[in-house]
């Protein structure tokens, strides 16, 4: 146990000393504010208008959410990117290389982009706070609730991403995972409510999490009232938490079985081979 | 020195395994499909021994690397790498292996100093009484020779300086036994020279085993104390590169000069040539010189014969040397 204790430390380290690196190099520091400045800009064209039926200024109701689709982007998005391009430049094969190498690799993954998430969060939050009236931000429940919606909404998310990330050996097909993750977005009513569309519409998008991350989040940062524009007039805690849970022990289930597939299938030669097609492509 | 031929050959040369036996591999075989890449690969290894692994291009040299790298499975025979089935070896086995990855353009956002140290940290609680791991960070900078480099961001490095910090990586944990994939390509001959340097410490002070594979004669004659010839998926040749070199049926070339002029011969026994040459010129013979066939020439004569699908002759006419 001594050795997995090491690793588990070794992880942990890998991922601050991963995350004080995105501070220091411009692509990372502009996906940590993209996110901020466009959801700015939203609020900014969105003006005066109200949820439908109600006073409640919309682009307050679409702060929460957008957060709730930013820890799904955080959890699912970023971390498969990541393991598809580490798996082709040979970082996870070094890792396999090294003992317990894979898991002190996956903990600083979990570590670095639960991070970033959280300062991504963060990031986006700030803006609102100036423009935005009507956000519960004062209450203790709000942060009660956050801290259990945002991890768990992770632990639904990581696992999920990871599986994603280890199906891809080519991080130039990204873009084939990128197409339904944005048609789930806009099926999981982020920017416009889901009571609004077909019945079987709103069966999809509630299958999956990032409807219930913005859920969860609306119900941090609403005021209370808010949950009439719901689905079943209610914040639906006990569901959030059903399927969230779901898909989080869905995901342990899997990802380690498809990582530990994937991992047995790195080598020298497979790296060196992923390395010429890129090369190929270059020049 | 051993000739791995026929099937039948093959039971007599191999002796049982002993204490220091470090690789033991014996009728390993491996098939892709309906293709056969290795067919019956059989060595050993001892503890601090430097074995080089020559062959063309496409032999299976891979493969074979990687399989006792615990990173590929076999389809037949029986392998141990420091005692164990690496196709079973656990983290604690893995440990005691280093290996030397060809890098690309992983951790460039790490310095050297760092992602060497982050690395060291997975092997201390593999310490045993005789080995004490990892290594110190400063003091394997220092012996890869990248110290000015330390604080360097990794995707700034040369290509040499980038394939130092390989060797460092494969060697942060003290490994019993290395495996050195064409360790110096892309290092200029100083770096080269320091290279050998290390692997001569490695091997001799550390007894670390190293299993290398390069496309070097000359450095697989230098460094190695037993050479692998795989062609065709199996091993043709095993011995010293002195070994190889003599008793493979080559002839040496004799070079001088007598008055102005210069002369070669190629001479199968150079000994009586260079006697008869006396005893016919006398002091008229200057600037002798008798170069014997080179790892190369021996390399090419047996890899040449093996392809022209005439090398169970070359190996039989080698077996019939070697006694």
């Amino acid at each position: 146990m001594n050795t997995m204790l090491a690793a588990v430390r070794a992880g942990v380290s890998r991922g601050w000393i991963e995350l004080r690196q995105t501070f220091r190099n411009g692509q990372d520091l502009w996906t940590y504010l993209f996110p901020a400045i466009a959801f700015t800009l939203v609020v900014v064209f969105m003006g005066g208008a109200k949820v439908p039926g109600t006073t409640f200024s919309l682009g307050s109701r679409t702060l929460p959410s957008a957060l709730g689709m930013g820890i799904a982007f955080g959890g699912l998005v970023t971390l498969a990117q990541v393991l598809t391009v580490e798996r082709e430049d040979g970082t996870l094969l070094r890792a396999k290389a090294v003992p317990n190498g894979m898991l002190g690799y996956l903990i600083g993954k979990i570590v670095l982009v639960s991070s970033m998430t959280i300062i991504g969060l963060v990031l986006q939050v700030t803006p609102g706070l100036f423009l935005l009236d009507g956000l519960t931000l004062g209450h203790t429940g709000t942060w009660l609730t956050m801290a259990w919606v945002v991890p768990l909404g992770l632990m639904a998310t990581l696992p999920l991403g990871a599986t994603i990330g280890s199906l891809f050996s080519n991080p130039r097909n990204f873009g084939l995972v990128m197409l339904p993750i944005f048609g789930l977005v806009a099926t999981s009513g982020i920017f416009y409510p889901i009571t609004n569309y077909p019945a079987w519409l709103q069966v999809i998008g509630q299958i999956f999490p990032i409807y219930w991350l913005g859920l969860g989040m609306r119900s941090a940062l609403l005021p209370p009232e808010m949950a009439a524009a719901e689905i079943g007039h209610s914040w639906r805690h006990l569901q959030t938490l059903g399927v969230l849970g779901v898909w989080a022990v869905l995901g342990l289930v899997v990802a380690p079985i498809v990582l530990r597939r994937m991992a047995r299938r790195e080598s020298g030669s497979s790296v060196a081979a992923r390395r010429e097609r890129a090369l190929q492509r270059v020049t | 020195m051993t000739v791995v031929g026929e099937l039948g050959a093959r039971a007599e040369i191999i002796e049982p395994p002993s204490e220091d036996t470090v690789l033991d591999v014996r009728d390993m075989w491996m098939r892709y499909g309906t293709t056969d890449v290795l067919t019956g690969i059989t060595f050993q290894a001892h503890r601090g021994e430097v074995l080089a692994l020559l062959s063309p291009n496409g032999a299976g040299k891979t493969t074979t690397i990687e399989i006792l790298e615990g990173f590929r499975m076999r389809s037949a025979g029986h392998v141990r790498v420091l005692g164990v089935d690496p196709q079973r070896g656990d983290e604690r086995w893995r440990a005691r292996l280093g290996v030397v990855l060809q890098s690309w353009r992983d951790h460039g956002k790490w310095r050297v100093r760092e992602l060497l140290a982050h690395l060291g940290t997975y092997y201390a609680p593999y310490s045993t009484d005789r080995i004490h791991r990892p290594w110190d960070v400063d003091a394997l900078v220092e012996a890869v020779g990248l110290t000015e480099h330390a604080g360097k961001r990794i995707g700034r490095l040369s290509g040499g300086q980038r394939r130092r910090l390989d060797v460092a990586i494969g060697i942060v944990g003290r490994p019993e036994l290395l495996f050195l994939d064409e360790p110096t390509a892309g290092f200029d001959p100083e770096a080269r020279r320091e290279f050998h340097d290390l692997v001569h410490r490695l091997s001799d002070i550390d007894e670390t085993t190293i299993l290398l594979t390069t496309h070097d004669l000359d450095e697989a004659e230098k460094l190695a104390d037993r050479i692998l010839i795989l062609a065709g998926g199996s091993i043709i040749a095993n011995g010293s590169a002195d070994e190889l070199a003599r008793r493979m049926s080559t002839d040496a070339e004799v070079r001088w000069t007598q008055g102005t002029a210069r002369f070669v011969h190629a001479s199968a026994d150079a000994t009586r040539f260079v006697r008869e040459l006396f005893q016919q010129y006398g002091e008229a013979i200057g600037d002798l010189e008798v170069r014997r066939a080179s790892l190369e020439d021996t390399y090419m004569a047996l890899v040449r014969e093996h392809e022209a699908g005439r090398g169970e002759a070359a190996v039989r006419a080698f077996e019939k040397a070697a006694r």
